[in-house]
């Protein structure tokens, strides 16, 4: 089974978003999506200043076996990307909610609301499933 | 629902994320298919490949037959075991099957893909009209492959006498039967190792012992780039019905001599060979970071465009590498298209990683 921290929201499209004490999103893809997916050996990331709406493609992370977009969970400017993960893209097979892709600032925070929570994710998995 | 090998409940306890492969229900991984891939390069790992067809090819036209049927020549079959590999081709010259058959004491035994199955016992049986020849599937058993540098000596400390024997003894290429076991020195990753066929009803209990003795379980995911390492097609993806092997890296498979040999697809092919094949597959390298996988566009600057059958990221090399059917004038250079952007690659020979070697 999957690990779903309950204190992170989900898109439907497998990416966890957390809202920062400062009023930024950091965003990253779930153990879900990882296990899916298998070892991921390459991750394309979002440029720093790039306005982007939710649902927008922001990114893409390939395993040995696929290529997946990643999208942007809700609507915001990116301020920062983790260009660790560029070198060793493994760390998001070992540690995904550690391994965040990138953060922004959201233009609309109540997009966030939006979003699913732990409960409503895992219902979605199930239903993928 | 899909075939299962003998093994499927082995593998369900042992992890495996399970994925249908040409009608059977078949280990991916139990893990990570990067960490099962350097396990057979660098020790050794066991593969269930029970979804492969054995087809036994008997009675006094087998070798006859089979002159016929496919476009290497079991002819150069000299010694007892010796295996060859070849295309089976239709009579347009294209590939309906690639395939390895071995010289057994009371004739040939052929192992064809899965995939290609029905297909290929259908054709084997229309060809066999005409030869004093009997060609038996053997449902009744299973297959397993032990791969990589330690594969011969961790297998034979497991087996009895005379099978540790068998296994010391095997040349490269060679397969013999022990008892109601078939031995052979094959395999499909570019190691050494065996590929050992055995009554279906053995299988679970010699996995179990090969598993318990450390000899690590490998899924077809990691099948699937050691294989794209060694430089070895895939059925359906390097070639298929409507590609000559001529233009699949397979020329050295067609036994040109003796001319009279007139085996299924020989026309076609000397036609080609006069006209001068207009395509050829060979290897790609990434340089920069991404993943090159099948059928994106592989662009040649003043030849032409031509595309890639098989690409994964290697393992082995720590970056992406793939085949590629490209027009015969193609030099060192090309560029592959990855989500609408260009990237340069190296051309080169289609065999990355042998018994654990760079080759680029």
């Amino acid at each position: 089974m999957s690990d779903i921290p309950s204190d992170l929201r989900y898109a439907a499209s497998h990416e966890w978003a957390r809202l920062e004490a400062d009023g930024s999103v950091t965003v990253g893809i779930s153990d879900h999506a990882q296990e899916a997916l298998g070892d991921v050996v390459f991750v394309e990331l979002p440029e720093v200043g790039q306005q982007l709406t939710a649902g927008q493609e922001a990114g893409v992370v390939e395993s040995v076996k696929a290529a997946s977009d990643i999208y942007a969970p809700v609507s915001g400017e990116v301020l920062e990307v983790n260009s660790a993960l560029t070198d060793s893209p493994e760390q998001v097979n070992g540690d995904p909610y550690g391994s965040w892709f990138f953060r922004l600032q959201p233009s609309d925070k109540a997009e966030l609301d939006k979003l699913l929570d732990a409960s409503g994710y895992k219902a979605s998995c199930d239903s993928d499933a | 629902m899909g075939q299962r090998t003998p093994l499927y409940e082995q593998h369900l306890a042992l992890g495996a994320k399970m994925v249908d492969f040409g009608g059977w229900d078949m280990p991916l991984h139990y893990g990570s298919q990067v960490e099962e891939h350097h396990q057979v390069r660098r020790d050794c790992g066991v593969f269930d490949v029970s979804h492969m067809t054995v087809v036994d090819v008997a009675g006094s036209g087998a070798k006859a037959y089979l002159q016929h049927l496919l476009a290497n020549d079991v002819a150069r079959l000299t010694t007892l075991g010796k295996a060859l590999y070849s295309g089976m081709l239709n009579e347009r010259g294209g590939v309906i099957d690639d395939l390895i058959v071995y010289l057994a004491e009371d004739g040939y035994r052929v192992v064809v893909n899965a995939s290609t199955r029905d297909k290929d016992l259908a054709w084997m049986q229309a060809q066999a009209e005409g030869f004093e020849v009997s060609v038996e599937e053997r449902p009744d058993v299973a297959m397993l492959a032990i791969q990589g540098p330690q594969a011969r000596a961790k297998v034979a400390e497991l087996v009895s006498q005379p099978r540790a024997a068998l296994i010391h003894e095997l040349k490269p290429f060679q397969g013999l039967a022990e008892g109601d076991w078939f031995i052979g020195r094959t395999g499909y990753t570019g190691e050494d190792g065996l590929e050992i066929i055995l009554p279906a009803a053995e299988a679970s209990d010699f996995f179990c012992e090969l598993v318990g003795a450390g000899i690590a379980p490998i899924g077809l995911g990691a099948r699937d780039t050691l294989r794209l390492e060694a430089g070895l097609n895939l059925y359906g993806q390097d070639m298929d019905e409507n590609v000559s092997p001529l233009a699949a890296n397979m020329g050295w498979t067609i036994a040109w001599e003796p001319a009279e040999r007139d085996f299924v697809g020989r026309a076609a092919l000397e036609s080609q060979r006069r006209n001068g094949e207009s395509q050829k597959l060979v290897g790609l390298v990434l340089e920069e970071r991404g993943v090159l996988r099948a059928h994106q566009v592989v662009r040649v600057g003043g030849v032409g465009d031509g595309e890639i059958t098989s690409g994964s990221f290697s393992p082995t090399l720590g970056k992406s590498i793939a085949l590629a059917r490209v027009p015969a004038a193609t030099g060192e250079r090309a560029e592959v298209e990855i989500r609408g952007k260009w990237y340069p690659v190296r051309v080169v020979q289609p065999s990355f990683v042998r018994h654990g070697k760079v080759l680029i």
